[in-house]
């Protein structure tokens, strides 16, 4: 093995590579800029309480105290973000995307709710006006509706004059039922709710009857404090260190595209002649270009995670090794990416435009993008036979999910792999002599 | 030194190069003339061992070489018809690359780099990049390129088309240093003045065939000179693309 030779041709290559100026800018600044981007809208740095209040509109057709005091709720929830309009402008600014839902209390919804509460019949329906594209905003709205919708409900039941009304309806009712245990038992239980409210009714008068003033109802007899299960309880979900990992791997794949697409046109150069007329062996070539583009991949690797942990506090929050593990081998499966594509293709624009494409296939299905996890499950299943999804993975573990090294030794396996079968390719493909 | 026998190589349906047989003496300089498409950098693609022939063998030294030997490589120094260099890159980090080809290691490297480029008369402009220099000044680099690993025969495809009677001198003067030097030179070109100058004995090919195998002095003797001897051999005939 002719060690000389091929470490001069690493060095060429390196060369090669770093008086491209743009190239080594678009290969590391662009992905950086992007990365940022995503991590920002996907979380940040997860400390910003602004972003993201879901935008809902609110049209109360009824204007009861109980539509009142769920919208009253509704707005003083940190999640959302209320307008009150009436129905047809809700209708068009949903449709427009200004509100990710718009909730409508038709007329009669106080009084038919509060009975409702009691007999269980003729209930009333809310209708909800729903963006489709932001379905997620739209079920964080169910849910809180249904929460505050309960507790006003029940509150106006057990102590405002509807509630009263609707006992005496109910009563009423039950009057004219036979006679029964079960009937004598809900009549004693509805009497003495009815003393109770007409109690605390004269006890409040004189008194604003509107919100917290109401008295009693029922809510949702336990809280949700939702903890972030990251590497340490300090350390909350960094957007950014998934999209950095994306990015890196996304970039580093185009310009092993570019190492291999060089490589196609330098078969087409005079020095290429200069090549095969040294005493040089095909593997010794194969094996220079190899080690070169996988150094020029680690360069560009550690150049963007520098930037990710100086400016966008991304940290190993696992293993080094399995990070380092997981670099290395993803920069190795590049280089083999790129010496097979050198192999199998004919001219250089056809070989550049079929492999970008079908890298940035494999990036978005591989969860460079948009996480996989947000995927559906056939979806995330089959991205499994995407290398850039053990990439990503193999990253995200080492950094923000803070995995120790066994972790990572699958996806190392994965890439290694991967590279073996392209680099199998290339040796069985490429043509040294003519 | 060198040795070829019955040598052929066939593209599709064309002979490039129809059992050619040739020896060069150690030492000696001979011009391989020939029209374009007469043959002539196929012939020195197979004698370099960067294309196979399909049937005839080289010989280095009295000693038959396998075909793309790298034995036969080291001691070869190719000069192609193309300037081959990284225009990307300086003078000095293209000769760190075709030396470190041929195993050589920096010290040894660096002295044989100042010396090639002292000899093509680069040396105060090593830093700068190849694709600043001029035609004239990439042929003379691709020269100082294939004497690095200090070869016994040197192959020189074409050195001279397409520069300036300067470059050209230049050049040429680069070529008899060399062979003041003891090297051995095997040169193409279709230049007779050139030939006249510089060779010892010619060999003269068309449509892949030696036609004439003699020293300069004889050929001029029979033909008044080497462009009548070449017009007679070769025809009038245009060449390129025409011919069968
Ligand atoms: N790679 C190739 N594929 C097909 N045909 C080729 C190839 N290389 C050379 N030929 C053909 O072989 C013949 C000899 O070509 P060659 O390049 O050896 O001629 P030459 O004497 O060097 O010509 P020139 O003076 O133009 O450089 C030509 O007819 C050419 O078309
Ligand atoms: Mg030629």
């Amino acid at each position: 093995m002719n060690g000389t030779a091929i470490l001069a041709l690493i060095r060429t290559d390196i060369r090669l590579y770093l008086t491209d100026r743009r190239a080594v800018v678009v290969g590391v600044l662009v992905p950086i800029l992007i990365a940022a981007f995503f991590g920002y809208v996907f979380g940040g740095t997860g400390r910003n309480e602004e972003s993201g209040k879901i935008p809902i509109a609110v049209v109360d057709e009824d204007r009861s105290t109980v539509t009142r005091a769920i919208t009253a709720d509704l707005a003083a929830d940190k999640l959302l973000q209320v307008t009150a309009l009436d129905r047809a402008a809700a209708h068009e600014q949903v449709k427009a995307g200004r509100q990710n839902a718009a909730a409508v209390f038709p007329k009669g919804f106080g009084e038919q709710t509060t009975r409702a509460l009691f007999d269980g019949r003729d209930k009333p329906q809310v209708e909800l006006l729903v963006d489709p594209s932001q379905s997620t905003g739209a079920r964080v709205i169910e849910g809180l509706l249904a929460q505050y919708a309960m507790q006003e409900v029940s509150k106006e039941a057990f102590n405002g004059a509807l509630g009263r009304k609707a006992i005496d309806g109910y009563l009423a009712d039950l009057d004219r039922e036979p006679s029964t245990r079960t009937r004598a038992d809900l009549t004693a239980l509805l009497r003495s709710a009815r003393k109770l409210s007409d109690a605390r009714d004269t006890a409040t008068q004189g008194e604003s009857a509107s919100g917290a003033g109401r008295g009693f109802g029922l809510s949702i007899p336990y809280t949700v404090a939702p903890m972030e299960v990251t590497a340490r309880a300090s350390a909350p979900y960094n957007g950014y260190a998934h999209s950095f990992a994306g990015m890196a791997v996304q970039f580093i794949l185009f310009a092993g595209i570019d190492a291999g697409v060089l490589l196609l046109l330098t078969r087409q150069r005079g020095i290429w002649l200069r090549l095969r007329s040294a005493p040089l062996t095909r593997s010794e070539f194969m094996l220079a270009r190899a080690l070169a583009t996988t150094l020029i991949s680690l360069f560009q690797f550690t150049l963007i995670y520098l930037a990710a942990a100086v400016v966008f506090k991304v940290r190993i929050e696992g293993s080094w090794t399995g990070f380092i593990g997981v670099a290395i081998a993803f920069c190795l499966l590049n280089a083999a990416f790129g010496l097979m594509l050198a192999t199998l293709g004919r001219s250089a624009p056809t070989t550049r435009g079929f492999a970008s494409m079908a890298t940035l296939l494999l990036v978005m299905v591989g969860g460079a993008w948009v996480p996989a996890f947000v995927f559906p499950r056939w979806l995330q299943a089959a991205s499994l036979y995407s290398p850039t999804r053990w990439a990503v993975d193999g990253l995200d573990g080492a950094t923000w999910r803070g995995l120790p090294f066994s972790s990572a030794v699958l996806p190392i396996i994965v890439l290694v792999g991967t590279a073996a079968a392209c680099l199998t390719v290339a040796l069985w493909r490429f043509r040294w002599e003519e | 030194m060198l040795e070829v026998e019955q040598l052929s190589k066939r593209y599709g349906d064309r002979l490039a190069v129809n059992a050619i047989s040739f020896t060069i003496a150690a030492g000696e300089t001979v011009g391989l003339l020939g029209p374009n498409g007469a043959g002539k950098t196929t012939a020195i693609a197979l004698i370099s061992g960067i294309a196979r022939a399909d049937s005839g063998h080289v010989s280095l030294g009295g000693v038959r070489v396998r075909q793309g030997a790298n034995e036969l490589k080291r001691r070869v120094g190719l000069v192609p018809q193309d300037p081959a260099l990284y225009d990307e890159l300086s003078a000095w980090a293209n000769l760190q690359l075709f030396g470190g080809l041929y195993g050589l290691r920096a010290d040894a490297l660096r002295a044989r780099a100042e010396d090639a480029l002292a000899l093509v008369g680069l040396a105060g402009r090593r830093h700068e990049r190849v694709k600043t220099f001029s035609g004239g000044m990439k042929r003379r680099l691709n020269i100082a390129g294939a004497l690095l690993h200090d070869p016994d025969l040197m192959l020189l495809d074409e050195p001279t088309v397409g520069v300036d009677p300067q470059s050209r001198n230049a050049i040429f003067e680069n070529l008899e240093a060399l062979k003041r030097r003891g090297k051995t030179l095997l040169y193409t070109t279709h230049y007779m003045e050139e030939a006249e100058r510089l060779c010892d004995r010619v060999l003269i090919l068309d449509r892949g065939q030696i036609l004439a195998n003699d020293s300069v002095a004889n050929l001029v003797r029979q033909y008044r000179n080497l462009e009548g001897a070449f017009m007679q051999l070769t025809g009038r005939a245009l060449r390129d693309g025409a011919d069968t």
